[in-house]
């Protein structure tokens, strides 16, 4: 199915401009991610989507062809995995994950016969008769995902299914998640304010920050050509070179950088993996902080720009705190990006 | 252990404290048994007390368990709803509700009994119907079933769960039947123990209210205190006992379990 929103927007009654008219499109079989900082309003969308919340006028919610705003929520055939699962505690979990089918009165062996495929799917089997309430996190969102997939709906909503869980076991059950979604072959948005999740689960990402889209996009795209300073910082948390611009070269406090020819922006970012210790380089700052994280070290330079700057120095061996270094970075790697209006 | 005085001083004030509750009830239950209450056990253990309140009482007895069940009917059937509504709209028009509904709790039994008697006392047909007491009896029980109800729904996330139920497909009424109600299971349960309970009990606004024709089980007690040989009225409060003390236990029982949940 084919989800396609125009002008969405909710104004809650207290006054809060939750969401601003906003457009989106997930393609069949898409997965479609809302990322953003906590309080942007990705909840209040999938909610809009899913028909729990009530928009503004003059937004339009489409199924493939068919128009669902005003459709009521029962009616319109989504599957939810809410953020804190809300499993019903009087079912077990062969009942929860029953129920969809129960309540569209699916004859019996027809209910069983599915509830065993997704049971199957979701490698719950030897929990089926289980009672909800003696279930781990990570089966408890298993049991979430299996039941809001079991009616087939034609959209798969997730709200930050991963929050719930503890950092370690979050880090796993995110390849598993994503190996699950792409079995399933159903167009889905998955919210979360966490980019790794993003980045690992999307096809494609809708960035979004203060109610308003800020940019959608392959992750990929994203993370290489980044509209906006607030997309450049959230994604890869690029760093701010703060300098005066003068004839296509950066004037920063440690040196002169060229920019790359054409462009027209005024804030220019770097990412930390893009800043290279490099005895020849143009910039020069002083070492402040090394942190050793396993495959590579973090540096952490004063004396570039106003704040510190970090580099991620892949070699065996790193400088000192103290020491003097020279620094390159290639103009390929600079993100010039327009002022971000607020 | 060692009984040291202090620990001495608590068993004996323990004891003697149970003593006083108890002893007057053993003593009423064994006159109600016994032949002649004035020679004492000796004179021989008899059910024929315990017949005669029957004989005497029926009526009592079965208007009370009959006003008890349609009182929890009724309770039910406004208190389960109004519960659910005051759960899902928080808010100080709510609060201010729930208030108003918990009244009966704070005004004297014989003042609300006053209160509907000046109401309907001119409705001859219904102040002498059973569904006169009935009326008291729903209007005095009814804040406890919505506050067990409404304790056990705030504790859970209602909201999370009846839309999860809703984007499977159900709509509010197959909700309210699905999920609402079992989940508020113990809380109903719990606040349908305390409505039986106290309506079999009920004797302030119960006695402003009845007719001769329509006497309690409370109200016929003192009736069989006033005007029966001692040992009738003993063997009634056998009686009495017998149907309230595992009500009592029940009740117990089913609040626990309530108030698990809540927490
Ligand atoms: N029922 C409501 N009434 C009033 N304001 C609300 C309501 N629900 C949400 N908001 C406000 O709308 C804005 C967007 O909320 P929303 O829940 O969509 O954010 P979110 O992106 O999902 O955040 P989070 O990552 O913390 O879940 C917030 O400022 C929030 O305070
Ligand atoms: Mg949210």
């Amino acid at each position: 199915m084919t989800l396609t929103i125009r002008n969405a927007s909710k104004t809650y009654p207290d006054g809060t401009r939750a969401l601003l008219p906003t457009d989106l499109t997930v393609g069949q079989g898409e997965i479609l991610s809302l990322l953003g900082p906590s309080g942007c309003g990705k909840t209040t969308l999938l909610r809009i989507i899913a028909g729990l919340e009530t928009p503004d006028a003059g937004t339009e919610v489409r199924f493939d062809d068919e128009d669902v705003t005003r459709l009521a929520v029962e009616r319109r055939n989504v599957g939810m995995v809410f953020q804190s699962y809300a499993l019903f505690p009087n079912m077990s979990v062969r009942a929860n994950i029953g129920y969809g089918l129960k309540v569209r009165k699916v004859p019996r062996a027809e209910r069983e016969q599915r509830v065993d495929e997704v049971l199957a799917l979701c490698r719950l089997g030897d929990y089926a008769e289980r009672a909800v309430t003696a279930l781990s996190g990570g089966q408890r969102q298993r049991v979430a995902l299996a039941r809001a997939m079991a009616p087939r709906p034609r959209i798969l909503l997730l709200d930050e299914p991963l929050s719930a869980l503890d950092a370690a076991l979050r880090d796993s059950l995110r390849d598993e998640l994503a190996a699950m979604l792409r079995q399933f072959r159903i167009t889905a948005v998955f919210v979360t304010h966490d980019q790794a999740e993003a980045l690992a689960i999307a096809d494609r990402i809708a960035v979004m920050s203060q109610g308003r889209m800020q940019q959608v996009g392959p992750p990929e795209e994203l993370y290489r050509t980044p509209v906006s300073s607030f997309v450049a910082r959230f994604i890869g948390n690029a760093m701010p070179l703060p300098g005066s611009i003068v004839d296509g070269r950066l004037v920063l406090p440690g040196g002169h950088l060229p920019l790359p020819a054409g462009t027209s922006g005024t804030e220019v970012f770097v990412r930390a993996e893009d800043v290279h210790l490099d005895d020849a380089g143009p910039l020069a700052g002083t070492v402040e902080t090394v942190a050793f994280s396993g495959g590579h070290y973090r540096i952490g330079i004063a004396g570039i720009t106003g704040e510190t700057l970090f580099a991620t120095h892949p070699g065996r061996q790193a400088p000192r705190p103290g020491d003097s270094v020279r620094l390159r970075i290639d103009a390929g790697d600079l993100l010039v990006l327009p002022q971000d209006r607020s | 252990m060692r009984l040291t005085l202090p620990r001495f001083l608590q068993l004996a004030v323990t004891l003697l404290t149970a003593a006083f509750l108890i002893v007057p009830a053993i003593q009423s239950i064994v006159a109600g048994l016994t032949v002649n209450y004035f020679r004492g056990l000796s004179s021989g253990l008899t059910l024929r007390w315990v017949g005669e309140v029957w004989r005497l009482y029926a009526d009592s007895i079965l208007l009370s368990m009959g006003l008890a069940v349609a009182c929890l009917g009724v309770t039910l059937v406004i208190g389960v709803p109004a519960a659910y509504a005051l759960a899902k709209n928080p808010g100080r028009l709510s609060r201010i509700l729930e208030e108003f509904i918990s009244l009966p709790l704070a005004v004297p039994g014989l003042a609300l009994a006053l209160a509907l008697l000046q109401l309907y006392g001119s409705m001859t047909g219904f102040r002498t119907s059973w569904t006169f007491i009935l009326v008291g009896h729903v209007l005095y029980t009814l804040p406890f079933m919505v506050r067990s109800v409404l304790a056990v729904l705030m504790a859970m996330d209602l909201k999370s769960l009846e839309e999860s139920a809703a984007t499977l497909g159900a709509s509010a009424a197959t909700r309210f039947r699905t999920i609402v109600v079992p989940n508020a299971m113990p809380g109903i349960l719990a606040g349908a123990l305390t409505v039986v309970t106290l309506s079999i009990g009920e004797f302030n606004l119960t006695w402003m209210l009845h007719t001769p024709y329509l006497k309690t089980l409370p109200v016929g007690l003192a009736d069989s205190y006033a005007s029966m040989r001692l040992e009738i009225a003993s063997a009634y409060t056998l009686v009495f006992f017998v149907m309230i003390v595992p009500l009592l236990m029940a009740m117990q029982w089913a609040t626990d379990r309530a108030q698990r949940i809540s927490r």
